[in-house]
């Protein structure tokens, strides 16, 4: 499936889709109805390009659902449910079939041949087993493989050393960030990870960089792959890396990607960046159709080394729900945090507050001044406003008033860092 | 004959500058000499102490930023144009003066100005060539009494 010609595989698209969309609008109430209000029948899906008529789905119709109402088979032929954290209020609830299950640990085969695991590799797969979709998709897919499957999940970090090092675990399964962790705190206990077997890391279920993944390569002496996925389509294995390391093929067969502007919603061509929307061409339990990723990333069309013609996703550096519209241009928090980065090397505390005074939205960043920047003189200090303020108007085409805070006066927060408030009354 | 300066960043809004000040009050250090420079957003406080690096680390353990910076200690005939001869001299030689401000201890018809420098190594230099006086630490110490 993956090195397909690709009018074959928009050919498999085309059929999937249109039994995907019929299967939703015979099973899902809600599907139906948001077809009926435009006036669409399934039989209206003649190509793929008539996918953009059709309503998106969001994360609040799930929450909105809770706990069953998007099933599209009976609660017999559901063998397993996860869900997701919400961030207020209720969960969102996953469900799948048998073949669902099956699907999936197929896209997690595929997900571990594209980077170069094979039977007879030890997974160590510390991601969460539980509710949560990294845990149990890693493990079906691994052992499918016929992997040996570790399933230490997450937390215990001296354990996970040592099980690491007794057992030649020669994969690992986890989120980047911890991946750091284990290896510095390996380092702590004098276990160099480049002396271990360990050769591949297949990290996900949070946003990194190109910078970590050097950091992590340099430190570890592996090669560090990026998984995508998200619960609401199936959990990982949505898109992954192949061993070219440029960013994940979408396994398109299964997850049909676009697109979209996410102001306006208009899909946008290949190559441009807009939100990734999401249409699963498989799922039975849940079919989701359009489903708004809030992603912002690009569609990547070229060529891949590999030979798999996937398209990829590009990095993924924010998310669409960041996005503030500020006197009409799009802006996002990670745009200042990069300005600030390059004028700092590192990141100081910020916090972005937009207003409206007379009519017209104002822009302040209020930065804590850190001891390397702290110039006793009110010259150097102007110094380093105005040149906070020229980087963040380079790279967001907005002027911004720049507040110097003193240390610790910003809000520090557990979880997600609150960064933004908008004061504006629209 | 250099003096070390703290210098600390305040917010501009009210209390910014008791907070640092009490602190220092609280464990028994005396301000020498100090200067505010504000704007409409910020301040920077500027003090001169005898322990600067128990008031450093005081500073810090609660938060505030404190930088030290060098600064020079020149005495000054307390009569009109004793300034002017001494800014004479660093204009001649093109030595740049970030900020000035003064002691409150005076000597007979002396008085004594802190002055911050791009470069005070350049700055005493000149000045030693001209026969002003520049004070270190220890003669301040000893101008100052106990």
């Amino acid at each position: 499936m993956d090195f397909l010609p690709l009018e074959q595989l928009r050919q498999i698209q085309l059929t999937r889709l249109q039994a995907i969309v019929r299967r939703a609008y015979d099973r899902v109430p809600l599907f139906r109805r948001r077809l009926e209000e435009r006036r669409l029948v399934p039989d209206n899906l003649r190509s793929v390009a008539d996918l953009a008529r059709l309503p998106f789905t969001v994360k609040a119709d799930l929450r909105d659902a809770y706990p069953f109402g998007l099933f599209a088979s009976p609660l017999q032929e559901i063998v397993r449910f996860h869900a997701s954290s919400g961030t207020t209020g209720k969960p969102i609830v996953v469900a799948y079939t048998k073949e669902d299950v099956d699907d999936w640990a197929r896209a997690m085969v595929r997900s571990f041949c594209a980077c170069g695991v094979h039977n007879g590799d030890i997974v160590q797969n510390a991601y969460g087993y539980g509710l949560f979709t990294g845990g149990l998709g890693a493990h079906y897919g691994a052992e499918a493989l016929g992997a040996s499957v570790i399933p230490i999940s997450g937390g215990n970090t001296e354990r996970q050393i040592m099980v690491m090092k007794d057992f030649g675990v020669t994969v690992i399964c986890c989120t980047p960030s911890y991946f750091l962790h284990l290896a510095e705190r390996g380092s702590e206990l004098g276990v160099n990870f480049r002396d271990l077997p360990l050769r591949i890391g297949v990290f996900g279920a949070e946003p990194w960089t190109e910078s970590m993944r050097r950091r992590i390569e340099e430190l570890s002496g592996i090669k560090a792959y990026d998984i995508y996925g998200l619960s609401e389509i199936v959990g990982p294995g949505v898109a992954m890396e192949c061993q070219a390391q440029t960013g994940p093929h979408m396994f398109e067969d299964m997850f049909y990607p676009e697109i979209i502007d996410p102001a306006t919603g208009a899909p946008l061509p290949d190559g441009q960046e807009g939100e990734l929307v999401i249409t699963t061409l498989c799922k039975r339990a849940m079919p989701m159709i359009r489903y708004r990723t809030r992603d912002i990333t690009s569609l990547v069309a070229t060529p891949c080394v590999c030979g798999r013609t996937l398209r990829r996703i590009s990095r993924i550096s924010r998310r669409s729900d960041d996005m503030l519209i500020i006197r009409g241009v799009n802006l996002f928090p990670s745009q200042i945090e990069a300005a600030l980065l390059a004028v700092e090397g590192t990141l100081p505390h910020y916090q972005i507050t937009v207003d409206r005074q007379q009519g017209l939205d104002t822009l302040e960043v209020q930065v804590e001044v850190t001891p390397e920047f702290f110039s006793d003189t009110v010259g150097g200090m102007e110094k380093l406003q105005g040149k906070l303020a020229h980087a963040i108007e380079s790279v967001t085409g907005l002027r911004a008033a720049i507040r110097l805070m003193a240390p610790r006066t910003l809000q520090r927060s557990e979880g997600k860092a609150r960064r933004v408030t908008d004061k504006r009354q629209l | 004959m250099k003096l070390k300066q703290l210098s600390l960043f305040l917010q501009n809004e009210p209390g910014a500058l008791t907070g640092p000040c009490r602190l220092l009050a609280e464990a028994g250090i005396n301000l020498i000499t100090f200067s505010l420079a504000d704007t409409r957003q910020f301040g920077i406080l500027r003090v001169i102490v005898r322990d600067w690096e128990a008031a450093q680390r005081l500073l810090e353990e609660n938060g505030h930023l404190a930088k030290l910076t060098d600064v020079v200690a020149i005495e000054v005939e307390d009569k009109p144009g004793g300034l002017v001869n001494i800014l004479t001299v660093l204009e001649r030689d093109g030595i740049n003066v970030e900020y000035v401000y003064a002691f409150t201890l005076k000597q007979g018809n002396k008085g004594v100005l802190v002055f911050r420098f791009t470069d005070p190594d350049a700055a005493i230099r000149q000045l030693q060539t001209a026969a002003i006086r520049v004070l270190d630490a220890e003669e301040l110490e000893r101008r100052l009494g106990n």
